[in-house]
């Protein structure tokens, strides 16, 4: 496994979690993250359904605050800003939300002028002219600016929310699932979609995926977290840390099953409870 | 099936009283987080006003669409008052009184208290399932992540438009409301127009008049704080945006009933310092 995590002294990680601890009520669902990620990165964070995955991916910006540990954003600790200084830092993200996250009452058009009109001050044929340019990059004709969410395909809602995470050109874009619930074609142009960003705006990616061919495709390093209730006691939650190429060669039983997508142990446990529920019935 | 084993007393009200305590604790940080909730609401109210644009579509909805829901019910509550008033009255010769019961009743009391409880209904319920839905589906997330505050572009809004437009619309249900008891008593029942509203002027004040319309300030202020609270601490999935509507709608209604108690003592003890004589019906 090469060291990827490592920053080079000059330029300091975008990213910094130390030692972190999500806890929801009694259930654990992050314990003892570590991970830092160098500007100009694409890092593709894999896992089952329930990991923590869009959990890490949010305590990142600031929408849920670790237990314990550490979350700092190009040096700044996330948890000692204000409400005030979090909202001037978030500009410098773009959020790609799973289901997009489009305003409903909103047209495609305000939707991805949003962020221009609550943090700066142009014109409005400044901002359309911007909008139609950032539609246009994601591959959306004009005529969509004026239609409602509603009045969209899957895919087009993911360009949509694409368009209006990269207005405000962020440094650092994360992405939550973005290939989920898309047919492989419109994955595809996702993907591409994500590789065109990285290229042209210089930015930095978290990709939070279970799609191994986005991990492939996008990502220059992939980590994979494991469910903690899954975990020995002193285990760390990422098993996996390296290159898309290390993950086939990797030796870890639990990686490779995500891999190659095998149920194993988890058939075994689904008859077993089966079973336990047949005598009481 | 295996059955429980068979508890103790001691275990039993060991039970009960983990229950109760878990019950009083839950209740205490909810109302903490509320008071955390509107302190935030306020403290962006002061510092900076939203966007026209967000403003008008709010004041729209609470003001222009509740209006004929509005004049409907204090409509009815006026001649209801009539009703129910005139057997009672004319059984003591005090017909010509009912002017003076009606108005005192409608601007003092019903008005304003009926006017919020539909508004609750109307207004509360909507705007929780509104932000609900938003919580649900990340939009709420999504605000946040493009450097928006939530509380700043959804709540304050919300809150300005029901701390403005409910005390209008309890302005309108007054003057509706009198309307109605007018048309019903004048009309319908018969009474003299001249001391119908001779008694009315002589027994309704203007002090009447604007205790009812102050008590409506808080109810609306009650009213977006409730609703927006709960539909920013909305469950996920559909039962929890349907929880979270009707729990607006309660909880303001409890609110708004304990808000009316505590200010009617106070605004009569008010009454009582500057006008202790005070005026008889008989």
């Amino acid at each position: 496994m090469n060291d990827l995590s490592t920053a080079t002294p000059e330029q300091p990680p975008i990213v910094e979690v130390q030692d972190m601890r999500v806890t929801f009520g009694s259930q654990n669902v992050l314990r003892g993250v570590a991970l830092s990620v160098p500007r100009g990165q694409s890092l593709a964070i894999i896992g089952e359904s329930g990991c923590g995955k869009t959990v890490l991916l949010k305590t990142v910006i600031g929408l849920v605050r670790p237990t314990s540990g550490v979350v700092r954003f190009c040096g700044y600790n996330l948890a000692e800003l204000s409400d005030r200084e979090l909202t001037r830092q978030r500009v410098r993200f773009g959020y790609v939300f799973q289901n997009a996250a489009l305003f409903d009452s909103l047209t495609v058009g305000q939707n991805v002028a949003f962020p221009l009109r609550q943090h700066k001050s142009e014109s409005p044929s400044r901002i359309r002219e911007l909008v139609l340019a950032r539609l246009a990059e994601v591959g959306l004709p004009n005529s969509v600016i004026s239609k409602k969410p509603a009045e969209l395909s899957g895919g087009m809602r993911k360009r949509v929310a694409l368009a209006r995470a990269l207005i405000m050109n962020p440094e650092l874009m994360l992405y939550d699932e973005p290939t989920t619930g898309l047919d492989p074609i419109m994955s595809d142009v996702i993907n591409e979609l994500m590789l065109r960003t990285r290229n042209q705006h210089d930015v930095t990616s978290i990709i939070v995926t279970h799609d191994m061919r986005t991990a492939h495709k996008v990502a220059d390093r992939v980590v994979m977290i494991y469910p903690v209730n899954r975990l020995e006691p002193d285990e760390p939650q990422l098993i996996f840390d390296g290159t898309p190429d290390e993950l086939k060669a990797c030796g870890d039983r639990r990686v490779l099953q995500f891999v190659r997508g095998e149920a194993g142990e988890r058939l075994a446990e689904m008859h077993q409870a089966s079973s336990d529920r047949e005598p009481q019935s | 099936m295996e059955r429980s084993p068979r508890r103790g007393l001691a275990a039993s009200a060991q039970d009960l009283v983990t229950d109760w305590g878990t019950v009083v604790i839950d209740g205490i940080v909810s109302v903490g987080d509320l008071g955390l909730f509107c302190m935030r609401t306020i403290s962006w109210l002061l510092t900076r006003m939203p966007r026209r644009e967000t403003l008008l579509p709010n004041f729209y909805q609470v003001g222009v669409m509740s209006l004929p829901v509005v004049a409907l019910t204090g409509t009815f509550i006026g001649m209801v008052l009539a009703v129910q008033s005139y057997g009672q009255f004319r059984q003591l010769g005090l017909e010509t009184r009912l002017g003076a019961v009606i108005n005192m009743s409608l601007v003092r009391e019903l008005g304003p208290v009926l006017a919020a409880t539909m508004l609750a209904g109307r207004v509360g319920s909507a705007m929780a399932a509104e932000l609900g839905t938003m919580r649900v589906t990340e939009q709420i997330d999504a605000l946040s992540s493009m450097g928006a505050n939530p509380i700043h572009y959804l709540v304050v809004p919300r809150f300005l438009a029901c701390l403005v437009l409910i005390p209008t619309l309890t302005i309108m249900a007054d003057f509706m409301g009198v309307v109605g008891g007018y048309f019903f008593t004048v009309e319908v029942l018969g009474i003299d127009k001249h001391h119908y509203w001779h008694n009315s002027e002589h027994f309704v004040g203007v002090f009447d008049l604007l205790s009812g319309i102050f008590k409506s300030f808080f109810f609306g202020a009650a009213i977006a704080m409730i609703s927006c609270y709960r539909g920013f601490n909305c469950t996920p999935g559909a039962e929890g945006v349907g929880r979270a509507a009707t729990a607006a709608f309660v909880y303001s209604f409890v609110l708004i009933l304990m808000i009316d108690l505590f200010l009617g003592v106070m605004i009569n003890a008010v009454y009582d310092t500057f006008w202790p004589e005070g005026l008889s019906l008989i």
